[in-house]
């Protein structure tokens, strides 16, 4: 894909966008990134903490009894969930904290949304023995509480961002700030396809993994490759992850599924393709939910993950050249699939990729019975279920 | 409006500017008006508007808020250009500049804002979310407008101080410390090393900003380069008197013109 990506730019997509202070620790960062991306002591290391502390490769199980009961497609679920820490953050984190430790960085700084991404960032500085601050908008702090409590217990900062909606959003605005007040001992680990050149690009390449192995995995299993990838999209890192190897597949259907919230038909959703247009914010230029003056909207999802007004750039691409499509999905048919899926499975997915298993539950019996569908299972859902019970009406207490 | 133009704010007896920030529409348009008038007999040389925008990235806390504020309380682009062009008819005569992130030009129309920019006087554009290699997203449109856009160099710039400067149009922003706007108790930066490789690259005129509160520092930080920029401490008047900050933000702006033209 190297003709499409020229000085960070995925089409007209991407770019970096940032005050001049981070300029030339980006150029760093680019410019560390081309030396160790081939450098085999780094490769081998990287796989190291993969194989050996992540637990990859991740499985690829066949969800037989939910194909049974839609009654259509056969439908395969990529365990992300399984991997350590429990979503597929740790990959981009791993390989983000071992080039920043190259670096000579001693200090990790990130922002997260439903804590997955933080969670992942101070395991991997726990291990790599670096400072770890993670910021989280204050009203994630509420919704994932539980998150919180698992980064100080692996000895980070969390640092609640109480500006402007309180969310994922505006704890990367913290985040940047952070970055440019302290850059010389400081590396950003950016969570997902977003931001500024290079980081769709580094965080693409260390997500790649879980494309890469779903692809071995299917010609193993089935000798073919599936008919459709799915994942779900906030800034979209497991499903680039998902999608990238298979982008020149073209006979492989690729899937995004966003958060709708309330409905993409209503002020209160985070479906950026749907009703966004675009911009140029966090670095990049993409799509964007906004208003007519470029304002940022404040987005709604129930999903913390979800919950951000933007789209990696190389996802903008996809759609813009049609090579992906994305869909909106409810917060409604989002627990529906939470629900349906522990039920069904004994899975409990992330209330984020449970707006993808939402999607197969549709897709799947409009398609035929030899047809396959991999639904990215990016995280497990223990961190929801709190939250889900709310939202079911029940107010759980340990007591 | 045309004879009003950047370098205007150099040409005092020292050629040292006094740079004066408000947010617009904080607390309403019709304050920002009397700001403007105000702030320029009080010996302001060159004002920059800020545009208020949703998620200002690099921005501290007093100007976050201010921004919050502003849209809180309605400012829109239009309805800031409505209310500098009526500063400008009512006598405000020095150059002034936008504070801005690249979105809300991008949105609104690069070549709709820059005739706006044209017919209500504004002379130059600074984007903080618009490094030297992305000025191409609006250069062409600036130029054909005659909008300088304003280029910032930081700290951590070192050297790519040479090429920025080399390409700057207006004045060039010297970012003086790391971190975001707001007021700093020292500046540790070494300000006459950053001003030196401008220098060697081009005779644009440099002013200093970030940090700066005191007529003390202002007057330090002129005597360095060419200029003091004075943001979060006269956003923080504003945000103290409201309504009533006119009286305390001259008297403020009046000791920091002082202090810089006295040098």
């Amino acid at each position: 894909m190297s003709e499409q990506q020229f000085h960070g730019r995925f089409g007209e997509f991407g770019g970096q966008y940032i005050p001049e202070t981070l300029m030339n620790a980006v150029l760093e960062l680019e410019e560390a990134y081309n030396r160790y991306k081939n450098d085999p002591a780094f490769i081998a290391e990287l796989d190291d903490l993969f194989r050996n502390y992540a637990g990859r490769p991740s499985l690829l199980y066949e969800a037989k009894k939910l194909s049974r009961d839609l009654g259509g497609a056969r439908i395969f679920l990529k365990r992300e969930d399984l991997n350590h820490t429990g979503s597929h953050k740790i990959n981009n984190v791993l390989g983000q904290a071992l080039l920043a430790k190259k670096m000579g960085k001693t200090r990790l700084i990130a922002e997260t949304g439903a804590g997955q991404h933080g969670v992942a960032t101070a395991t991997a500085a726990a291990l790599l023995d670096m400072e770890c601050e993670v910021f989280m908008g204050k009203l994630d702090t509420e919704r994932q509480a539980l998150n919180v409590y698992r980064m100080r217990l692996l000895g980070a900062t969390v640092t609640p961002v109480s500006s402007g909606t309180g969310t994922l959003k505006d704890a990367v605005n913290q985040a940047m700030r952070e970055w440019t007040s302290r850059i010389a001992d400081t590396h950003y680990c950016l969570g997902s396809v977003m931001g500024p050149h290079p980081f769709p690009m580094i965080v693409r390449d260390f997500q790649s993994v879980i494309g890469k192995e779903i692809k071995q995995q299917m010609l193993e299993k089935e000798g073919r490759l599936p008919d459709v990838v799915m994942a779900c999209v906030g800034g979209g890192s497991n499903a680039m992850g998902a999608f990238y190897d298979f982008i020149g597949d073209k006979e492989v259907e690729l899937i995004g599924c966003e958060a709708a919230g309330e409905g993409a038909d209503t002020p209160r959703t985070a479906a950026t393709v749907a009703t966004g247009r675009e911009g140029i914010f966090h670095g990049m230029k993409s799509l964007f939910c906004q208003d007519e003056e470029g304002q940022i909207a404040p987005v709604y999802s129930i999903s913390a993950g979800l919950d951000y007004p933007g789209i990696g750039p190389e996802h903008a691409w996809l759609f813009k050249t049609g090579r992906a499509r994305y869909v909106p999905v409810t917060d409604e048919e989002a627990v529906q699939a939470f629900e349906y899926l522990s039920r069904e499975e004994g899975v409990i997915p992330a209330i984020e990729s449970a707006h993808a298993v939402a999607y197969a539950m549709k897709l799947a019996p409009t398609m035929d019975k030899d047809r396959i569908i991999v639904v990215n299972l990016s995280g497990r859902g223990d961190k929801d279920v709190a939250a889900i019970a709310r939202y079911r009406g029940e107010d759980l207490r340990d007591e | 409006m045309s004879e009003i133009q950047i370098k205007n704010a150099f040409r005092n007896k020292n050629g040292k500017a006094m740079i004066a920030f408000i947010t617009g529409g904080d607390p309403d348009l019709a304050t920002t008006e009397k700001l403007l008038l105000s702030m320029q007999e009080a010996g302001a040389d060159l004002i920059e508007i800020g545009i208020p925008f949703s998620d200002p990235i690099a921005e501290g806390p007093v100007i976050q808020e201010a921004n919050e504020r502003a849209l809180a309380a309605g400012c829109t682009i239009d309805r800031l250009f409505d209310s500098i062009k009526n500063a400008r008819a009512g006598g405000v005569s020095v150059p002034m500049v936008f504070l801005t992130y690249v979105n809300p030009i991008v949105q609104y129309g690069a070549e709709r804002f820059m005739t706006r920019c044209n017919e209500c006087g504004m002379q130059g554009l600074i984007v903080p979310d618009l490094p030297f290699e992305e000025k191409g997203e609006i250069a062409d449109v600036c130029r054909k407008h005659g909008v300088d856009i304003i280029s910032m160099i930081a700290p951590t710039s070192e050297d790519r101080i040479r090429k920025i400067a080399g390409e700057a149009t207006g004045f060039l922003y010297v970012v003086s410390s790391l971190g975001v706007t707001g007021v700093r108790t020292s500046i540790t930066t070494d300000i006459d090393a950053m001003i030196r490789l401008v220098r060697e690259a081009s005779d644009i005129p440099a002013a200093v900003g970030f940090g700066i509160a005191t007529p003390e520092q202002a007057r330090d930080m002129a005597k360095r380069s060419d200029g003091a920029i004075v943001g979060s401490a006269i956003v923080k008047l504003v945000a103290k008197h409201g309504r009533e900050c006119i009286g305390p933000v001259s008297d403020y702006v009046k000791s920091l013109a002082e202090a810089v033209h006295g040098i």
